[in-house]
């Protein structure tokens, strides 16, 4: 569905909707003035350092702080079971809308036993991070080695273990959608294609690790903490309510954030911890996790094993998709967004952009004495579109269609919507099918696989891949948060207002991070205003000085955030040309703005500045009627009504090298065509897109958190976690399709997560497509070339 | 027992002469960053794979978490607030503006300073040369298309010059 | 790239508090060379030598060596430099890896390390990290320790007792052991220039530029042909230290190269080495790598006879 009928300002010649225009956060950081959590100094600024349990699950016999109290420099030195006095309580990471989850009370640091290796044990509060170290090395710690449970696929067997004795079992959450009628489906099927897929665990290695500044200012018993978080608000709730202190007096404050994709949604024990200490010193605690503790404490996400089977007729129909997940969590659901959601998300979106009507999906989530998981960009989309796309190479094989033949014939077409997906999905405002040929227009399809076959012949193996994915984002109230009961805001707000300069200042409550939101947040106001962009200041990431939101996450800065601003600035505008109307003794609806002048709407004749009536309307309001009290600031909020999400939806493509000798695979180029509705700032949308990408690329190619048998990840260093780095990233191709959301004025859509939500699929499929002459498959990721060597027989 | 081991060093620091006592165990990036407040040189991993501390000593670029701060003493240290200032890489600077060659912005410095280096090397670059010259750099946010893109950018105007 | 904290792949295991921050140690920069041999006579185990820093400093920051003191040997200038001395290679133990790798006397006269310097690592670690360091740390996976044993390199260590040299062959005995005494600095490596009817050939497979090699293979024959002979065949990245693979050298010398020697070289090669199991591979994945290198450089060789 297109644009409106109706003209709305976003439609103006020079609306700055539609337009690529670089960042201020651009600037300040090439020249290094960029201000990260780190970079702040407060007075009597002390450091925090954490011991934390070398064993994946053990209990706390004995524990002698003496000597690193003792220690040169040390101010404090706390033990978990002492954190826990201060604290209203433990966090349990449960959500109503997932009935029957359970998890266990978890409380900041580990009290009497630890249950991953790397939960924090005792904080060391110090002059330097380097003096609390070195006290933290003289803490004595008696251990007494429990059994650690670390194989998901035996966690429920009768034989293991209970991690937590009090929840019976290690089950986490099952579920179960069943839809038409699956088990007939494929007793009637032609063509019945199954596989086992395997994905490791992952990190999210933002190259600014966790940063938390608290300071506690006890004359005042006002809070403020730094920190590198995507959800400044909710910290302030869930602080304000952990640390048993009033919300209005809690004020976060997130600077630049150097790097945050989902990890930094969530809360930690440890900056818990940091803060307790400021709030018991009265002075500020800054704790960075460094990298080799990044690696063991921050959210975790991916460890899935998913066995799955698709019917298809002989005229490549899909008809039916089931799909059994099995999903890793670590010790307890991360509070307060659940360790169960990622898993939940794959039974969702899974085959979701297909025609299909019989589907049955089932998940279970296992506790497992390993780091907690949480939500990690794009979660659960890279791998319910790795099984579904693979599943559909398949079936496109077995029926002798070519992969974008079959797709073409079983994509959604783009006249069908409003609809739902056999997941039960609602879905509307799609474009498969253009897509999907905008995709093999840009590919030059064709021509790929003339270059393919040739190459074949001489003993060069490329492959293509194609896969086609929907993915939600911006979620609305409904689905899980709102009713689950944590407290996570799904509307946004935005506080808009003139000030008395004639400048527009636009406080948002979704947050920056270097995306482009506070860029893309004034390209609205200014064009819905009809201001000059510089006129507008936006102001993100301080609950002190923005109204109440639920921050960055799900992509939903520009849906939501970017709606709200959106009518705020448009209802703001209405004021305005109210008072200008009788200023000038015209109807208002005669004037428009443009450029930051009131002018005639039909000549475009200036008549009076913003400027004017901002001064006007602060310092000289005799000029106005009585009747007329200008307020010329007003705060709007806003929220999907009925939708779960918003979905989008988009196909990417892969033309990969694989050396079947050594097993390694060359990318040589990406594609990816996505629908994110309305595109504000095509610049920006492109580059989240790519980004993404290679973010999704580091999943199916190289990045696993590898456990060792007793619980011990074992690669938890930069050098042994292997990100993708530059000089073996492909040029990424990016296109849209633009088809305007329906459910808010503004019609834009999410885009951050797309490109990692399909990138693995498309690789992995390219890469079996490459492997195809050799009777070879892969269905494991990371598709390391032992994977590789292993599926073509030669280890 | 003393806090600190500490020795005395002198070195000059984006041309400024700056003289300091610093704890022997302090790694040139800690020390610029708390002892100057040179904030812009980032540390990420300190162990030496992720490149967001590089700064450049002595005219070549360093891991600033691999070397001691009192390895420093005597020596020419150019932070990219330095970089900046003498307007070195301006025309990088603003390419990378232009590109949307970053998006967090912690990658950048350490970024900029190594690709100030392969520009320094006057030479015609390709983009895998330039991806292979920004091979230890890690960006998170970007995927390396828009960097390369931007280098690639710059080179080009200044041979054209 | 080396950093020898990554043994076998693994991050050292079962820490109670991952460090970041490296511990308390003396430091002291001496201006000559004999003034670093007495602290080394001295001090032996308890000291540890500080040239580029790139792999002692990430064992520093993570902890994983509590040195008592640090001797920085960066000013000694007499550990410096690359020059052509009495018909050998001299490279002094502080010539930096991005020297070696724009030395003329390098390009000239070691083509296999140039061909390996790009491999080494990173632009910001070349600038840095040094020739004798890597030598000395001889991490398992590092390029330059293959490429001067397959070179027959001669490494002089220097201690008040004297200097020595101990050649390439009986240098590297195990995981980050070398045949340097603790009271030893290593001083410089004496390198024969490649000979006329020499080729070499390097190669390493790493999954990302820079990283440490899963596989890897510095070669040194004589080719005359299709003939090879004195094959020195220097394996990295699979065992715990850089392996001459004797078995595979005499399969291959004074035979013709073909596609038809694949086999036997493979069996040989299944008996010269051990590779180690790690998060990069196992022990089957490594081994079928070398053999997959072995094959490729063999090839290469011969073609570069060729083509000179």
């Amino acid at each position: 569905m297109d644009a409106k009928a109706k003209l709305t300002p976003l439609d103006r010649p020079n609306s700055y909707v539609g337009r690529t225009l670089s960042r201020l956060g651009a600037r300040r950081a090439v020249a290094g003035r960029g201000t990260y959590t780190d970079d702040i100094t407060l007075p009597r600024m002390l450091h925090a350092a954490f011991v934390r349990s070398p064993h994946a699950h053990a209990r706390i016999v004995a524990l002698d702080t003496g000597a690193a109290a003792r220690a040169p420099g040390v101010v404090m030195v706390m033990t978990g079971a002492e954190l826990a006095k201060r604290v209203t309580g433990p966090w349990v990471g449960t959500l109503t809308c997932f009935p029957g989850m359970k998890s266990a009370p978890q409380y900041p640091m580990a009290v009497d036993r630890a249950c991953w290796q790397g939960e924090p044990v005792v904080l060391i509060v110090a002059q330097t991070r380097a003096l609390a170290e070195d006290a933290a090395e003289l803490v004595e710690i008696e251990w007494q080695a429990l059994p650690a449970v670390t194989d998901k696929e035996t966690a429920l067997d009768s034989a293991t273990p209970v991690l937590h004795p009090d929840l019976g079992d290690n089950l986490a959450f099952r579920k179960v959608i069943d839809t038409g009628d699956v088990d007939a489906a494929f007793q009637a099927a032609d063509i019945v294609v199954e596989d086992v897929f395997r994905f490791g665990r992952h990190t999210a290695v933002s190259l600014e690790p966790r940063a938390v500044l608290a300071d506690y200012n006890k004359p005042t018993g006002r809070l403020t903490i730094y920190t590198s978080s995507q959800v400044p608000h909710m910290i302030q709730t869930v602080f304000a309510r952990t640390l048993g202190i009033p919300e209005h007096n809690v004020r976060i404050v997130a600077p630049d954030v150097g790097g945050s994709f989902g990890m930094k949604i969530h809360t930690y024990g440890d900056e818990i911890a940091a803060t307790a200490a400021s709030m018991m010193l009265g002075r500020p605690v800054k704790f960075i996790a460094d990298r080799l503790e990044s690696f063991v404490s921050d959210i975790h996400a991916r460890e899935n094993l998913v066995s799955a089977r698709m019917a298809v007729s002989n005229a490549g129909e899909i008809q039916a998709l089931e799909i059994d997940v099995l999903s890793g969590a670590g010790a307890y659901s991360q509070y307060p967004r659940t360790s169960v959601f990622e898993a939940n998300q794959i039974l969702n979106i899974t085959g979701g952009p297909y025609k299909h009507k019989h589907y049955r999906a089932k998940a279970t989530v296992v506790y497992l004495n390993k780091v907690p998981t949480s939500q990690y960009r794009a979660v659960g989309h890279p791998i319910g579109n790795s099984v579904g796309e693979s599943l559909v190479d398949r079936a496109a094989e077995a029926a002798g269609l070519d992969p974008v033949e079959i797709r073409r014939r079983n994509v959604m077409p783009d006249d069908c919507y409003p609809t739902t997906t056999a997941g039960g999905i609602r879905v509307k405002d799609l474009s498969h099918q253009r897509c999907l040929e905008l995709l093999v227009e840009r590919m030059d399809y064709p021509a790929l696989r003339r270059e393919q076959a040739e190459l074949r012949q001489q003993g060069i193996h490329r492959g293509i891949g194609v896969a086609a994915f929907i993915k939600g984002t911006a979620p609305g109230p409904h689905g899980y948060y709102g009713v689950g009961g944590a407290p996570i805001a799904s509307q946004d707000a935005c506080t808009i207002k003139l000030d008395p300069g004639g400048g527009i200042v636009c406080a948002v409550g979704v947050t920056e991070q270097g995306q482009g939101v506070d860029t893309v947040m004034g390209q609205i106001a200014a064009t819905a205003l009809g201001v000059p962009i510089e006129q507008v200041r936006v102001i993100s990431g301080d609950t002190d000085a923005t109204p109440y939101g639920g921050g960055t996450y799900a992509s939903r800065a520009t849906a939501i955030g970017g709606e709200v601003v959106y009518q705020a600035a448009r209802d703001l505008r209405a004021e305005i040309l109210s008072i200008a109307g009788v200023l000038l003794q015209a109807p208002a609806e005669a004037l428009d703005i443009v450029d930051g002048h009131v002018v005639d709407a039909g000549t475009a004749t200036r008549r009076i500045s913003l400027s004017e009536i901002a001064r006007i309307g602060h310092f000289q309001l005799g000029e106005l009627p009585n009747s007329v009290q200008p307020v010329l600031s007003l705060t709007r909020r806003f929220r999907l009504l009925d939708d779960l999400y918003i979905f989008t939806n988009g196909i990417s493509g892969a033309y990969v090298e694989v050396d079947p000798d050594t097993g390694f695979i060359r990318l040589l180029r990406h594609w990816v065509v996505e629908d994110c509705g309305r595109i504000v700032n095509p610049q920006l949308a492109d580059e989240q897109v790519r980004g993404g990408c290679v973010q999704g690329i580091g999943g199916g190619l190289y990045e696993h958190c590898i456990y060792d048998g007793a619980g011990q990840l074992i690669n938890g260093t930069m050098a042994d976690y292997l990100t993708p780095m530059a000089a073996e990233m492909p040029d990424i191709d990016v296109a849209h399709v633009q088809t305007f959301s329906s459910v808010s004025e503004l019609g834009a859509k999410g885009v951050g997560e797309s490109g990692t939500a399909s990138a693995p699929a498309v690789v992995m499929n390219a890469v079996n497509d490459a492997l195809r002459p050799f009777g070879a498959r892969v269905t494991e990721q990371p598709m390391t070339p032992e994977v590789l060597l292993k599926a073509l027989g030669k280890v | 027992m003393s806090l600190e081991e500490t020795a005395s060093i002198a070195l000059t620091v984006n041309g400024e002469r700056v003289e300091c006592t610093v704890p022997v165990r302090q790694h040139l990036v800690d020390f610029l960053r708390t002892a100057l407040d040179l904030t812009g040189c980032h540390i990420g991993c300190e162990h030496g794979i992720c490149g967001a501390c590089s700064v450049r000593v002595d005219g070549a670029v360093v891991r600033g978490c691999l070397m001691l701060a009192v390895q420093a003493d005597g020596a020419e240290v150019v932070t990219i607030e330095g970089l900046t200032d003498s307007g070195e890489i301006a025309d990088l600077q603003e390419m990378f503006v232009e590109r949307n060659a970053l998006q967090c912005g912690y990658c950048t410095p350490g970024m900029l300073i190594t690709a100030a280096e392969l520009l320094k090397a006057g030479g015609p670059a390709s983009r895998d040369d330039i991806r292979e010259f920004l091979s230890g750099n890690f960006c998170r946010c970007t995927g390396y298309h828009a960097i390369v893109d931007a280098v690639e950018a710059t080179l080009k105007r200044r041979l054209a010059r | 790239m080396a950093a020898c904290v990554f043994i076998a792949g693994k991050t050292a295991p079962g820490q109670q508090a991952p460090p970041l921050k490296a511990p308390r140690f003396q430091y002291v920069r001496p201006e000559s060379l004999d003034a670093v041999l007495q602290l080394l006579a001295e001090h032996g185990e308890d000291a540890r030598v500080l040239a580029g820093g790139q792999s002692l400093m990430p064992v520093l920051n993570m902890r994983l060596s509590h040195p008592r003191l640090l001797i920085d040997i960066n000013r000694i200038g007499a550990l410096k430099g690359i020059a052509l001395r009495d018909g050998m290679v001299r490279i002094g133990a502080l010539a930096r890896h991005a020297e070696v790798m724009n030395s003329p006397i390098v390009a000239q006269h070691l083509p296999l390390v140039a061909e390996a310097m790009p491999h080494v690592a990173h632009v910001a670690v070349r600038n840095r990290g040094t020739f004798g360091g890597s030598i000395a740390l001889a991490d398992p996976a590092a390029e330059l320790p293959a490429c001067i044993l397959a070179l027959g390199a001669g490494i002089v260590v220097a201690s008040v007792r004297g200097r020595r040299t101990i050649a390439a062959d009986d240098f590297f005995i195990g995981l980050y052991e070398t045949a340097r005494a603790p009271d030893e600095l290593l001083a410089e490596v004496l390198i024969p220039p490649q000979k006329p009817d020499f080729v070499s050939v390097f190669m390493e497979l790493a999954r990302r530029r820079g990283d440490f090699a899963i596989a890897g293979l510095a070669c040194y024959a004589r080719v005359a042909g299709d003939v090879v002979n004195d094959a020195r065949l220097a394996y990295f990245g699979s065992e715990a230290r850089p392996v001459l693979g004797t078995r595979t050298m005499a399969a291959v010398n004074g035979k013709a190269w073909s596609a038809a020697s694949h086999d036997t070289v493979g069996a040989a090669l299944g008996r010269d080495l051990d590779p180690i199991d790690n998060t990069f591979g196992t022990p089957a994945t490594k081994l079928h790598l070398q053999k997959v290198l072995t094959r490729r450089v063999l090839d290469q060789a011969v073609q570069r006879a060729r083509a000179p």
